[in-house]
């Protein structure tokens, strides 16, 4: 096995063109595992924390890019990124221990292909865009249109993430991811849910994205939910047709983890609660 | 017996094994590493149950860096049926058992070239049908675990992989219920569940062609590992050295083998020092967690709260050996009360499971969940309060108990006392909460023990004893060794010997170490003390027995008292090489008086009843001691039982698929509570001295594990209003049946 460490982008996917069992690594925290559990034998390792901007946080148009090697606990220090998206930066920092959170990406995340991802119904809830180099050089590509099915993603051969957007937004504008998991942390998603919303002057929800993990082969958004808050104050009658919107959205699978029925009810539950969060942060009083 | 005066007993030093662990100069099962060391590995099957119609091992052989492979046909029949379970367990002769049951073993010169060989063992397997549950498996029919080994006294109704079968209980169960004025009947289940030991089981194996041999491992008994493996291999126990490792948590999962004979093999077909290691993989898969249940508990109580008749029914399954664990389940199902009517039998059942292997109070919590489920029920139907109704039923001194001899003095009325005048009891419970009550017992046990015990020339003192250390025994055990030579802590330095240095001694289970490695302690400084007056007398030149032995020092007695000044320990050693030579002492014995223990353990707990998440607010254990030695690790054993209960109760367990295979082998799945998800557990010491021990002490580690399963049940039944009969109360169980 070798491990190289990427100068630039253009030799990752000059490695990438190879024809190798090859595994990239930017936290490292899925591939160390996978290894040590025999579960993946790659021949060569590339590393692509060294890759000039990679590990920084910028300022973008009033958003931020967030470089593919940048760990959770990098984006919980950053105070103006936690203040523009809290959902986002919440869901990165539920990923594993604190030692994990020392080195585990966002953009790994989104690579391992996992539906329980917690990042991801974040990201698709903030309509995130990924910066895709590849062969055929950089493209910007949603969040949402690179699921796949789980444990693997829409990224073609040699294409790999540079860096995820988190665009700009309004004021009066919050987010707010929430899980259930069967302990209070170190577990992962039985459901999942990413809500952001955008109010007017009075409180009224004029935009809304709704997001779920865990209960699909992918994270899915749910229109129908975010309708239903759209035009309200979150009272009871539109988080219940939220909850219901997300149970329609759900086909998840019976295994050790959870139960249909359960998942089917804990999403919608998981959204309600996600969107409260999300409504208060924007500055509403539900 | 009256309170006795202590001046070391009750202190909390500084534990003595604290700063090497903490640095990670501590060494474990698998931090032991020798000159030419090969790594082994272990095939495992990947079915429930088959037939081996064949292994080729020869492409294994050939690869480069393997030095030696075995298979079960490696190793010789042996006399024990109870050994040769043991062996088979741990490499399968002719069946696979469990998913996981070990096949064959490689031994190269890396992990990883061993890891590629095991990959070229062919085996050809014959699939057959399995059972897992225990009620099935124990259906007239159902996939035979093996043959003629069914409980003697059993008739058609049941099955062959029934292999025991107990009963204990007085009086007339049927004209207690008559009198009753309510009786409640219900059936439980709970799932297997793992001791959730961190350390992995690991040891450094090396067995040279004259049968001589040194064994570095893992464990809670290294005599037990001796022999047991010297039996497999056919060595003499003497030639077989075996030392205990620092250990990473047992909590009864390392009172057996699964394979030291495994690498002790490799290393004597290799004439190499052979290391194995098991991956948590290997853990889950191929070592023992408790038996799974299910139950059928009775009971009638009249309108006063007074229980009139109780009856269980406990059917215990142990994987895939025989075994016999559910009697003590039977023992202590109804050991917390005093009753003039009861019964209680137990069904041993084999399934295609991992073999059981003990769990802190092997046994007793589940069939206690069971009954402390249905006092609770019948005490909410009754509009009675739980305490009063357990303080009017509880056992005390003289109780004849439901599993037959007397109760000597007992401390579950102090606990039961010490509960309701807590202001944890009586604090104001919010929305969707409810508060657990549950009772408690275990044992405790004596057993065989040998201590050796040196004087050093400067007054200070070495103590070797035979018990691995699991719970802080070697600082109990020089405070006792202190107490009684009247010297101070610093002074004795406690070690665990290797086989070769000390004598046998049970395997630390049971709770039994405080107590009986105490018991000899004891008695080993009560023989150098008698040395030391001897020595001092001999200076004095005065009678042997005029001489006394007073806080640390021998003083003249009698006429000649106040003659001479008195001599310390210190003084005495020093000139030891003039009086007759070294000082010692040393005890031999099998105390048989352990002191049996009750707990109270009360919760307050929260259901989210959206998600049916429990989340745990309030927790406090009351326990009965007898003596606590060292009261923060007395605490700790108490904090830890009632977490490892409550693991059992909300969210651990052996999950299997219908193609018999264990579907969570790994710490993420087989959900131990974090410490995020607990408050601090509160532990309240109870001292009620045990009769039989000089001290009191009665043992602590494992009645806290006991009460915690029906406290949280009880606590979930108030919170939401419905009652589980199954364990773990995971919150999709608990959303579904809101």
């Amino acid at each position: 096995m070798r491990y190289v460490v990427a100068k630039d982008s253009r030799e990752v996917v000059d490695l990438l063109m190879e024809d190798k069992a090859n595994l990239l690594l930017a936290g490292g925290t899925d591939v160390l595992v996978r290894m040590r559990l025999d579960e993946r034998y790659p021949d060569r390792i590339i590393d692509i924390k060294k890759i000039p901007g990679v590990a920084e946080i910028t300022e973008e148009s009033g958003g931020f890019r967030i470089g593919a090697a940048v760990s959770g606990a990098q984006m919980g220090e950053h105070s103006q990124l936690k203040a523009l998206w809290p959902g986002v930066v919440e869901a990165v920092e539920l990923i594993g221990s604190t030692q994990v959170q020392g080195r585990a990406t966002m953009a790994g995340n989104l690579c391992n292909g996992s539906p329980a991802a917690d990042s991801v119904p974040a990201m698709l809830a903030a309509q995130a865009v990924a910066r895709v180099e590849g062969p055929e050089g950089v493209s910007d590509q949603p969040v949402l249109a690179l699921l796949d099915a789980p444990g693997q993603t829409k990224l073609g051969k040699a294409e790999f993430i540079t860096s995820i957007f988190l665009p700009a937004r309004p004021n009066l504008a919050g987010d707010a991811y929430l899980r259930f998991i069967p302990r209070t942390e170190m577990d992962i998603a039985v459901a999942s849910a990413g809500v952001s919303l955008v109010l007017d002057e009075a409180g009224i929800v004029i935009e809304a994205s709704v997001a779920l993990g865990a209960v699909a082969p992918t994270a899915v958004m749910v229109s129908g939910a975010a309708q239903a808050l759209i035009g309200t104050r979150l009272e009871a009658a539109p988080l219940q047709a939220c909850a219901a919107a997300c149970a329609a959205a759900c086909s998840p699978i019976d295994d050790k983890r959870g139960t249909i029925e359960f998942r089917t009810k804990v999403a919608g539950v998981m959204a309600c609660r996600a969107a409260i969060t999300a409504y208060q942060r924007a500055g509403g009083q539900p | 017996m009256s309170k006795q005066e202590f001046k070391i007993l009750g202190t909390r030093p500084i534990r003595p094994d604290g700063l090497d662990k903490v640095t990670g100069k501590a060494m474990f099962g698998a931090d032991k590493s020798a000159t030419g060391m090969l790594h082994a590995r272990i095939l495992r099957s990947p079915h429930a149950h088959a037939e081996i119609i064949s292994i080729d091992t020869s492409k294994a052989k050939a690869l480069p860096g393997v030095k030696a492979v075995i298979t079960g046909a490696d190793f010789d029949d042996v006399e024990n049926r109870w050994t040769r379970y043991t062996m088979q367990n741990c490499m399968a002769q002719g069946r696979a058992l469990y998913d996981g049951h070990a096949i064959a073993a490689v031994a190269a010169t890396s992990k990883k070239i061993a890891g590629a060989a095991l990959k070229l063992i062919e085996v050809e397997y014959k699939i057959l049908p399995h059972v897992t549950d225990v009620d099935e498996a124990m259906q007239p029919g159902a996939p035979l675990l093996h043959e003629g080994v069914k409980a003697r006294k059993l008739g058609d109704d049941v099955s062959g992989n029934t292999v025991g079968y107990y009963s204990f209980g007085h009086g007339d169960v049927d004209a207690g219920f008559a009198k009753a004025d309510e009786v409640i009947e219900r059936r439980f289940k709970t799932a297997a569940t793992h001791q959730g030991y961190i350390e992995p089981q690991a040891c450094l194996a090396d067995l040279g062609a004259d049968g001589r041999g040194a064994l570095w491992c893992t464990t809670q008994g290294h005599y037990m590992v001796r022999e047991t493996c010297a039996e497999i291999l056919g060595i003499d126990a003497s030639q077989l050295r075996v030392t205990a490792s620092e250990i990473g948590g047992g909590f009864g999962g390392k009172t057996t083998v699964f394979i030291e004979p495994v690498a002790l093999k490799l290393s004597q077909k290799s004439g190499r020092p052979v290391k194995l290691v098991m991956s948590r993989e290997e853990v889950f898969r191929a070592t023992g967690p408790t038996m799974s249940a299910s139950m059928d508990v009775k009971i009638g109580m009249g309108k006063d709260g007074k229980i009139t008749a109780g009856h269980a029914r406990l059917r215990y399954q142990g994987g895939a050996f025989p075994y016999n664990m559910v009697m003590m389940g039977a023992m202590s199902a109804f050991a917390c009360y005093d009753l003039e009517n009861v019964q209680s039998e137990g069904w041993d059942v084999m399934t295609n499971r991992p073999k059981m292997i003990s769990y802190r109070a092997p046994g007793a919590p589940m069939a206690v969940y069971g009954v402390e489920s249905v006092i609770d029920e019948l005490c909410q139907k009754l509009g009675l309060d739980p305490i009063e109704v357990r303080l009017l039923n509880a056992a005390k001194e003289g109780t004849k108990s439901s599993y037959g001899p007397r109760f000597k003095a007992i401390g579950l009325v102090e606990a039961l006392k010490a509960a309701k005048a807590h202001p944890h009891y009586s604090a104001p419970l919010p929305a969707n909460t409810g508060r657990g009550v549950a009772c408690g017992f275990w044992f405790n046990f004596g057993g065989q023990v040998s201590v050796s015990m040196a004087i050093n020339t400067d007054g200070t003192v070495n103590l070797i004893e035979g018990n691995p250390d699991i719970g802080g025994s070697r600082a109990s055990i020089s405070m006792m060794a202190a107490e009684a030579l009247g010297i101070p802590f610093e002074r004795i330095r406690t070690i665990v010997g290797d086989t070769a240095s000390v004598g046998f001694s049970d395997v630390t289970d049971g709770s039994r170490v405080t107590f009986a490695v105490g018991i000899a302690t004891i008695n080993a400084a009560k023989a150098a003390i008698r040395e030391l007056c001897k020595r001092a007398a001999m200076i004095w030149e005065i009678d042997e027995d005029a001489v006394e032995w007073v806080d640390g020092t021998a003083r003249p007695t009698g006429h000649n008292a106040g003659d001479f000044p008195p001599m310390s320990l210190a003084e005495i050693a020093a000139t030891s090489g003039k009086t007759g030579g070294p000082i010692a002492g040393h005890h031999e014995g099998a105390p048989d008086k352990a002191g049996v223990s009750f707990g109270v353990h009360l919760v307050d707990l929260e259901v989210d009843p959206e998600t049916g998440f429990t989340s745990i607010k309030r927790y406090t254990a009351f326990q009965d001691v007898g003596k606590a030695i060292h009261p923060a690790y007395v605490e700790g054993q108490i904090q830890g039982g009632a977490v490892q209960g409550i693991g059992w109760a909300l969210n651990e367990e052996y999950i299997y698929g219908a193609d018999g295979r264990l579907q969570n082998p790994g710490f993420l799945d087989y959900r131990i509570p974090v410490a995020s998800d607990l408050p601090m557990i509160d532990a309240v010491i109870i001292e009620v001295p045990n009769p039989g021990h000089p001290y009191g002490v009665r043992g602590c580690g494992e009645t806290a594990i006991v009460p915690p399963l029906a406290a949280v049940a009880n606590g979930v039944a108030q919170a939401v209003g419905v009652r589980l009969f199954e364990l773990p109360m995971s919150p999709p169980k608990i959303l579904k049946a809101l």
